[in-house]
């Protein structure tokens, strides 16, 4: 295989070079062809590709480690369990569930926690950010508590609300709520702010009355960063779940590998983390395409 | 001149000074008046600064004038409404709408029946030449089928008025001969009053009908043409009237006299 035009009237002065295969430029060992015309590569952030088998290597020793480690005793499992421990665990986890209560339902009642407190989120934070960024007495009205709450982070809200609504499910949505009303205030604000003067002016000039424009132009236009907002609030309540399970609850992966750790099963620890990574990286995924499913306009006005 | 009488686009004696929010103010217009008959094409020129888009702005109704006032037949201008229409240079359509629903925008917002709506679309869709991409997103498209849609999403609510805010700025210089070719067709065919702005002396004079320019500092009307290329547009061959006598000569004239002005500002920097 060459990269030789196959128009017969080109004639190639120069001997084209050999092709690498498909999959040295999968692993990222052979640049793609039309990195491979440039010259100058270093400074030029297209030119750095996956490295994809370096990303193996990586894997490959940190799981070698592991086993070596455990394996020839160099870790007490107390500290970082074997293979085997983990295994075991796993089958034994999802046979007999954590404490009467299936892995799953360990996993699903922190999602619904999280789901929840962005949902309650944006329900109060979409309206009240557009009103702050559409109207002076609104803005007004509401910075001081925004600008203030806004660098707090929600963890330091946790002795608060166990004081004032006690340990109960009310208390945990009540705190992911807060976590994600500013950042979804914030988010609807901007989105209002940042319209294009021009596309206002159209619409009016096309005879759109307040709300017209509000309902066609300001809503739609502020969507990507709304959607952002949404995304970030995910993320953030997340990490506010597993840590607000850490301090107080029955239930939850946070609690799971709290109540392992008071039992030294650090194996269930390990398993408990890794789930924790592997959620919020599907979070993640998941809003991404639903955004390219939703908004495809996003950074194309 | 009082414009309650008059039929068409009256500006009258329209001054504008705009204060600043940190103080001291700038004085954007002066003392400027224009008669426009229903179905006349105004263009008008300027040096930057001069005081064009201030103009167009308090036309469309989205500035209130510090003295004077627009008038429409014979009813004031107060604000934006939709029998003054506009085009704007670009990234004015809404990139979540398609083509056609950019189109019908208009209409849907006066809660015209789709049927009649629908048909107009096809129709102006047919008109800008964009007859295929009706489904499309307006941002799959190239530059110059962007300021098509925006041209029939304009057209598409009837208005009296088109005011054109540097339409073609932000095309290559072939999409822009081709599209004042189209705006020239939808002038004759539609018979609405437009008032155009460009930088492009070319384009003023291919285009307009009537032609100003502008002086800057305060910006006020320097001189006034009336002009027969428009007319012969609509017949002969573009790049013929552009390589005409009279209309080179006439460009050289306005080149010169736009230069002098810019000279003029930039006498007091060291330039």
């Amino acid at each position: 295989m060459t990269d030789q035009p196959n128009d017969p009237n080109i004639k190639l002065v120069a001997a084209p070079q050999e092709t690498p295969s498909a999959l040295m430029m999968w692993l990222g060992m052979a640049d793609n062809s039309f990195t491979r015309q440039k010259t100058v590569k270093f400074g030029d952030p297209s030119a750095v590709n996956s490295g994809r088998l370096w990303s193996f290597v990586t894997v490959i020793a940190l799981l070698l480690l592991w086993w070596v480690s455990t394996s020839q005793g160099w870790v007490k499992p107390i500290y970082w369990p074997s293979f085997e421990a983990v295994g075991k665990r796993i089958t034994k986890l999802l046979d007999q569930g954590f404490r009467n209560t299936a892995l799953w339902e360990h996993v699903f009642i922190s999602v619904y926690r999280v789901l929840s407190g962005v949902f309650f989120g944006a329900l109060v934070g979409i309206p009240l950010g557009f009103a702050m960024g559409l109207s002076s007495t609104a803005r007004g009205l509401f910075d001081p508590i925004v600008e203030f709450m806004r660098p707090i982070p929600p963890l330091a809200l946790i002795p608060l609300i166990i004081l004032w609504l006690g340990i109960d499910e009310t208390a945990k949505i009540t705190l992911l709520f807060l976590a994600a009303l500013f950042i979804m205030i914030i988010a609807a604000r901007s989105g209002v702010s940042g319209v294009k003067i021009s596309k206002v002016h159209a619409a009016y000039s096309l005879g759109a009355s307040k709300f017209q424009v509000l309902k066609n132009v300001i809503l739609p236009n502020a969507l990507p960063e709304i959607f952002t907002g949404i995304r970030t609030a995910m993320g953030v309540c997340w990490g506010t779940v597993v840590a607000a399970e850490l301090v107080a609850a029955e239930k939850g992966v946070g609690s799971m590998i709290m109540i392992a750790k008071n039992f030294l099963q650090t194996d269930t620890v390990v398993i408990g983390i890794i789930i924790i990574g592997l959620i919020g990286y599907a979070i993640e995924m998941i809003m991404r395409l639903l955004e390219r499913w939703l908004i495809p306009w996003r950074g194309k006005g | 001149m009082t414009g309650a009488n008059h039929n068409g686009l009256v500006v009258d004696d329209v001054s504008m000074v705009f204060t600043l929010p940190g103080g001291g103010s700038v004085h954007a217009l002066n003392n400027v008046s224009l008669d426009l008959k229903s179905g006349e094409l105004l263009s008008v020129l300027g040096p930057s600064g001069c005081g064009k888009t201030t103009l167009l702005n308090i036309i469309a109704g989205f500035l209130a004038p510090t003295v004077g006032a627009v008038f429409l037949n014979g009813k004031q201008v107060v604000g934006p409404d939709a029998e003054r229409g506009m085009v704007f240079q670009q990234g004015a359509l809404f990139e979540w709408l398609n083509v056609r629903k950019n189109i019908s925008f208009g209409p849907r917002m006066a809660g015209k029946p789709a049927k009649e709506t629908n048909e107009k679309v096809d129709h102006l869709l047919n008109i800008v030449g964009l007859g295929d991409f009706g489904d499309k997103p307006v941002y799959q498209l190239s530059g110059g089928m962007q300021q098509r849609v925006a041209l029939a999403r304009c057209l598409a609510n009837e208005p009296d008025v088109i005011l054109m805010d540097e339409p073609l700025g932000a095309l290559d210089a072939l999409t822009r001969e081709k599209m004042q070719g189209l705006v020239l067709k939808l002038w004759k065919e539609t018979g609405k009053t437009i008032v155009l702005i460009t930088h492009s002396v070319e384009e003023a004079l291919f285009l307009g009908e009537r032609l100003i320019v502008m002086a800057p500092r305060p910006g006020r009307i320097h001189k006034e043409y009336n002009l027969p290329f428009a007319e012969r547009g609509l017949t002969d061959s573009p790049r013929e009237i552009k390589a005409s006598h009279d209309f080179i000569e006439k460009r050289e004239e306005i080149l010169s006299m736009i230069w002098e002005m810019e000279e003029e500002i930039m006498g007091g920097a060291d330039t």
